[in-house]
């Protein structure tokens, strides 16, 4: 089991790092492609010209090759690094250094620091509410197929899908916000300063990412159910006597839901670095509206930096499930 | 559903000492296509000690009435009509929760494929222990005690060990030891074994087979054996129900079916049977034709399609009119339009000489 873990730990590591020399490469491509100086991007927006840009070039070292251009990028994640332009007071950036935000001033990992919680409190909330919901609506769905519950249910559930946030997030902020003036004027507060605040600012967000995503996992614990409830075990689980919750939870259920706990894992890793509509949607500033904005500024040193922190949040949530799979089914063998 | 022509039936009454007894069984699935006539008004007895073979083609209705008998049934949308007594209990009109009291309990079932009979996710004891613990409120280490000896008494080596193992860790054998412990578990009087030796390769069937008869004497339970072999029946019960489309065609002791047997579909199931005390000659017979859809079910006798007999009968009577099931001898019921006396006669001219 640990030697599994670690092999596994190793495999995410390096495809963490492939994705840094990926995304450092296609980030390399922009001023390339453009035919502007990397100074354009990195540092300020109408550099200087002429001799003065080849010294900014040279000062931050945009003229060294790419691959040393590399390292010094992953020893500043690695090791640290000091953030100088040779005439101003240098900022030191500790590890894991992502770079600095010229435009903004500040060191990406600030930023970062700064929205990740609003994403992972988006998703982590979410996803319990639709994990739970979808499960449940998809479970008696599955128990009584064309029963009124389960059209009801599965309606709802096609018309969950067909609706983006940005249609499902408008009303419930006009019905609970402006009409029922529920939640007047609430701002993302972080869990640690008022939990009761930081609970407000979310709940409406939460409703609209888990309302989308129920509705797949209704559907899907739905079909899934169904296929694990003929199957010649529950069979086996009715003819021993025993009653019928046991057959559908501990028989039933439990087989049903290991693949759901797969998608599961990944859709949470997902979400993380990519809630955009929804975080612009609720005024939330999490790293999708980090990365919209810094796209917008062409501020390559943040969207350099979110892109590395979501591949991050998917490849651990991979290995989560992963070794959580292992776990709940007994015939994957963990060499 | 069109109204069809009411039968005259004369089922024998259900006989009170039988430990089971079933009358008139009729098991129906509506679905879009119409109404599948699983089973269609079977009727047989078993006594505790008794062995009785359920034989018959895939789809004949063999699977679905042991289903019917455990009311596994019950929830779904399947008609079960007539009558399934248990030791003085009618278990078609009996509820979801006194059939479940009664599963596992009273009577147990042994599955064809214990691969997939088997939770994947749950360990052989775990499974053992949930089938004891629901009808014995005993302490989790008696009840271990209990699965242990059990896994023992059905031959798997170091019970103890194997105990905590997974059902993709045992082989196929093995498999249906432990599914056969399982069943007799809580000493349930009816077993029925859905082919339960189907899935297992032949050296292990015979020894299954010996098994399950050791503990039916030991435990003095009625086996119901289905199955599609007959040298199974041969080798163990005691009689035979032989079905056909859904319906008793012929039912007797193993003696009437194998040496006297008068159905035509009979016959060709004996024809059909590789037989390793003559010489090899040319090769089996086998049955013409499919089985019949269940759906639409072949007017008058239901195995007038494949009958090479059925022009001996005057006024194509085979083609218009149901056969009832009727006796022949004490004991032996055949359901067929030859007269019993040209049935004897063609069995002794023309097919034992082909067998």
């Amino acid at each position: 089991m640990i030697r599994y873990v670690i092999r596994r730990l190793m495999g995410a590591a390096l495809v963490v790092w492939a994705v840094s020399v990926v995304t450092f490469l296609i980030f390399q491509l922009g001023p390339a492609l453009s035919h502007k100086s990397p100074v354009y991007y990195y540092i300020n927006k109408t550099p200087p010209s002429g001799l003065q840009l080849k010294l900014l070039e040279h000062r931050f070292g945009f003229d060294l090759p790419w691959y040393e251009q590399y390292w010094h990028f992953l020893s500043g994640i690695l090791f640290g690094q000091t953030i100088t332009d040779g005439v101003s007071t240098p900022i030191p950036c500790p590890a894991p250094c992502l770079g600095y935000s010229f435009r903004l001033n500040t060191s990406v990992d600030t930023l970062i620091g700064q929205a990740a919680p609003v994403s992972f409190s988006l998703a982590a909330g979410a996803a319990i509410l639709w994990l739970f919901g979808g499960v449940l609506v998809g479970t008696i769905s599955a128990l009584r197929p064309g029963s009124i519950f389960d059209r009801i249910g599965m309606s709802l559930a096609l018309m969950a899908v067909s609706l983006p946030i940005f249609f499902t997030g408008p009303i419930l902020l006009l019905v609970f916000e402006y009409q029922l003036k529920w939640l007047p004027n609430v701002s993302y507060v972080g869990i640690t300063q008022d939990p009761l605040q930081w609970l407000k600012s979310m709940i409406l967000p939460w409703i609209a990412l888990a309302f989308l995503f129920a509705a797949l996992y209704a559907r899907l614990t739905r079909a899934n159910m169904m296929e694990t409830m003929s199957e010649d075990y529950i069979r086996t689980a009715r003819a021993k006597g025993l009653p019928r919750r046991t057959v559908v939870v501990k028989h039933g259920l439990r087989a049903a839901l290991t693949p759901i706990v797969t998608i599961f894992g990944i859709d949470v890793g997902t979400l993380i670095g990519t809630t955009v509509i929804t975080e612009t949607v609720f005024n939330l500033r999490g790293l999708g509206y980090l990365s919209i904005q810094s796209i917008r500024q062409q501020d390559l040193p943040i969207i350099l930096g979110v892109t590395i922190v979501a591949a991050l949040a998917i490849v651990l949530a991979n290995l989560i499930v992963d070794i959580l799979y292992a776990v709940v089914d007994p015939r994957v063998s963990y060499s | 559903m069109t109204a069809e022509p009411i039968e005259v039936r004369q089922e024998p009454a259900v006989r009170p000492e039988a430990f089971l007894s079933v009358r008139d069984l009729r098991v129906h699935f509506p679905t879009a296509d119409g109404v599948v006539k699983s089973v269609d008004g079977l009727s047989f007895d078993v006594d505790r000690g008794q062995i009785l073979g359920i034989v018959g083609e895939s789809g004949s209705g063999k699977s679905v009435t042991s289903q019917a008998i455990l009311g596994l049934h019950k929830g779904s949308k399947a008609q079960v009509t007539g009558q399934i007594w248990l030791d003085g209990q009618d278990l078609v009109a009996a509820s979801e929760a006194q059939m479940r009291g009664l599963r596992g309990e009273e009577m147990a079932m042994i599955f064809q494929d214990p691969l997939s009979s088997l939770h994947p996710f749950y360990t052989i004891g775990s499974q053992l222990l949930e089938a004891y613990r629901v009808h014995n409120k005993v302490s989790k280490r008696d009840a271990r005690k209990r699965c242990i000896e059990m896994l023992e008494r059905v031959g798997i080596p170091n019970p103890d060990k194997r105990f905590d193992d997974y059902p993709h860790q045992f082989s196929g054998g093995m498999r249906q030891r432990a599914m056969i412990a399982m069943a007799l578990v809580c000493d349930p009087k009816l077993l029925i074994a859905d082919e339960p030796t189907t899935a297992l390769d032949v050296t292990v069937q015979a020894q299954i087979l010996e098994l399950m008869k050791d503990l039916q004497r030991e435990f003095n339970s009625a086996i119901i054996l289905i199955t599609h072999d007959l040298g199974v029946v041969a080798e163990t019960c005691d009689s035979v129900v032989v079905m056909y489309g859904g319906q008793c065609v012929e039912q007797g002791s193993v003696d009437d079916i194998f040496y006297r047997p008068e159905m035509p579909y009979a016959w060709g199931l004996l024809a059909s049977m590789p037989r390793m005390d003559r010489t090899r000659q040319t090769r089996l017979t086998p049955i013409p034709g499919q089985p019949p859809s269940l759906i639409q079910v072949p007017k008058g006798c239901v195995f007038n399609p494949r009958c090479r007999f059925s022009d001996r009968v005057p006024d194509r009577a085979c083609f218009s009119e149901h056969p009832d099931l009727v006796d022949t001898a004490p004991g032996h019921r055949v359901r067929c339009h030859l007269p019993p006396e040209q049935r004897r006669q063609i069995f002794q001219s023309e097919i034992v000489p082909a067998l």
